[in-house]
């Protein structure tokens, strides 16, 4: 079933100088890991905006092409409508966070959409847990370390359990192990829920052993678009900048000196057991 | 010279976020600061322009306990990137931000122009002059962040996690820079999580966790070692996790990036590099 569909998708922002999408269309399947990633400034986060209707609703100007979540239209609904759909971490967590203790932040989505009471207690209980945050539950949001701040927004979106997850660089501010964590989390909600994701990283080596679809953006364009393997090997992927995961990288360069590896490696798992072969082979 | 000693910091809150820290960063160094969140890191670097000042040991830069000057005295040394770029810029356009400290510091018209200009290019926002900060994608905010630092050359540069919202190719510039700012023997300090990035750059590292330091050296040392890693919630760079796994084979395990990973695999098939 398909979850996301993106036609032809233009959009400049009201005195922006030029299109930060160009003509975008990408499908998403109901249940896909999708890693969004491309240079700054290429029109990830926009395409994120586009996903939830905070572009154009929120920051003005025409949206050319059509664009379909969960079967809903974009344009005829309201954001907050969307909101139970689709839920979106920003990619600058102090802009999501207002409330003046961590839990209430939290529980705001839920409220909203009159969740019961002893639902949302449950429910943001459960986030703080994922997300590692229970100490911080009473704190104020703007009084905590970056990371943790992130940890409160990815909470949020985590309690809303919503059928599409959009994630805008989620991790940056995280510790590398949290950061781990995080990812086992979404990963375990995208395989047991069925909840779809789409995550924007530009750290692939941590972020793409739980994706099974690589997008990648250039100019606000899509230029790659595909399984993560046949898109980190792509000579256009090494060109544009995108930061290919070292697993990979290193088949590349061994490559370049002449030796044969025979397949692309993703993960650590993937490269150790390829030089394995090849460092046995005589 | 920086020297931290036997510094404790609480904020208002009660939080304790600094217990009794003590480091010394000389001239030249390349110093990555890495840990937990909320282990200390931002705390720490911002004592160092007087942004905050201990609550109890003292921060001396240059010989200077940093009780004992204005906050824009230290300016003019160390300049600060922080680690939300929306804290650090409020002008209209990119080019006037950029040159906001060079006109405080009183530089010449003629000199300014020509330090924007450089910085604008260094890090890819030429197009961006006349365009508002707040226009900006995340990864260009945090640029131009960078940039109205480095446009006026501070003998210590403090960059609270520069290579956020940063593609490959930006993260390769930076380190470059870097590497220049070092053989003038300025002195570099970033708060980080990219162990990618510190791995290539192959700086000094110190661990943090819980409001203390726990350990210092060389990225290698720090970064391969496993119990260091898991105390200071970080991971192995992932070089060093493939090659873990090649040890029963005969393979160092003390690699952090592609060249040494390069150089010990054509060694061992004995191919010529
Ligand atoms: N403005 C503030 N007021 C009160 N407490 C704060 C404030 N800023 C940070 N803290 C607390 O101080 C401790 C250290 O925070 P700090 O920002 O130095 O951590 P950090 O190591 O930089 O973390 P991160 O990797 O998440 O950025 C944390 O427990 C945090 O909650
Ligand atoms: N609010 C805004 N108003 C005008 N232009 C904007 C705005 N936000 C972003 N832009 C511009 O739109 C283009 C796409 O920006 P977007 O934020 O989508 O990039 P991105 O791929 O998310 O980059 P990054 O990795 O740096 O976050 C950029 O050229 C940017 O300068
Ligand atoms: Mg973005
Ligand atoms: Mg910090």
């Amino acid at each position: 079933m398909t979850v996301i569909e993106a036609k032809g998708l233009t959009y400049t922002y009201p005195g922006g100088t030029r299109r930060a999408l160009e003509d975008v269309s990408i499908t998403i399947e109901k249940g896909e890991f999708v890693i969004l990633t491309g240079p700054s400034g290429c029109g990830k986060t926009t395409l994120c905006r586009c996903l939830n209707g905070l572009v154009p609703n929120f920051y003005g100007g025409k949206l050319e092409g059509e664009i379909l979540v969960t079967g809903l239209k974009v344009s005829e609904h309201q954001i907050y409508e969307l909101a139970r759909h689709v839920g979106l971490v920003f990619q600058n967590p102090e802009n999501q966070l207002f409330a003046l203790f961590v839990e209430k932040d939290v529980a705001f989505g839920l409220e909203n959409l009159g969740v019961p009471r002893d639902e949302i207690r449950k429910r943001v209980d459960w986030a703080l847990q994922m997300t590692n945050i229970e100490n911080l539950r009473e704190r104020a949001p703007h009084e905590l370390s970056g990371g943790q701040q992130q940890r409160v927004a990815i909470a949020c979106v985590l309690a809303m359990q919503p059928d599409v997850m959009v994630l805008d660089e989620p991790t940056s501010f995280l510790d590398p192990l949290g950061a781990q964590q995080i990812f086992d989390v979404i990963s375990r909600l995208n395989k047991e829920l069925g909840i779809t994701v789409v995550m924007v990283e530009h750290r692939l080596d941590l972020a793409s052993r739980y994706s099974n679809h690589v997008v990648v953006m250039d100019k606000g364009k899509v230029v790659l678009d595909g399984e993560p393997k046949d898109v980190f090997s792509s000579e256009a992927a090494r060109l544009i900048g995108v930061g290919i995961p070292k697993a990979t990288r290193l088949s590349q360069v061994l490559e370049m000196s002449g030796v044969r590896l025979g397949r692309v490696p993703v993960t650590s798992e993937e490269a150790s057991q390829v030089l394995k072969e090849v460092l046995s082979r005589d | 010279m920086i020297e931290v000693k036997g510094v404790s910091f609480t904020y208002p809150n009660g939080v304790e976020a600094l217990r009794e820290v003590s480091l010394t960063i000389h001239d030249g160094e390349f110093v990555a600061i890495m840990g937990q969140n909320g282990a200390g890191k931002t705390t720490l670097v911002k004592q160092f322009n007087g942004l905050l000042k201990p609550t109890r040991g003292e921060i001396f830069v240059d010989g200077v306990n940093t009780r004992k000057v204005s906050v824009a005295t230290l300016a003019r040394k160390v300049g600060f990137v922080f680690q939300n770029p929306d804290h650090q810029l409020f002008c209209e356009t990119v080019e006037d931000e950029v040159a906001f400290a060079l006109r405080n510091f009183g530089f010449e018209e003629s000199t300014i122009k020509k330090r924007v200009a450089w910085a604008l290019n260094l890090l890819d926002l030429t197009e961006y002059r006349e365009t508002s900060p707040f226009m900006l994608s995340g990864g260009e905010r945090k640029r131009v962040a960078l940039a109205s630092v480095l446009a006026w050359n501070p003998k210590v540069v403090v960059l609270d996690e520069p290579t956020i919202g940063q593609d490959h190719k930006q993260k390769e510039k930076l380190r470059q820079f870097i590497v220049q700012l070092i053989a003038q023997r300025k002195t570099v300090i970033i708060v980080t999580h990219d162990v990618e990035f510190v791995a290539e750059c192959n700086s000094h590292v110190v661990l943090m966790a819980q409001g203390k330091i726990v350990a210092k050296g060389s990225a290698k040392q720090m970064l391969t070692n496993s119990a260091l890693v898991t105390q200071a919630s970080i991971v192995s760079p992932q070089i060093t996790q493939i090659f873990l796994e090649l040890a029963d084979l005969g393979m160092p395990i003390d690699l952090i990036n592609i060249h040494e990973a390069r150089e010990a695999l054509l060694n061992f098939l004995e191919v010529d590099s």
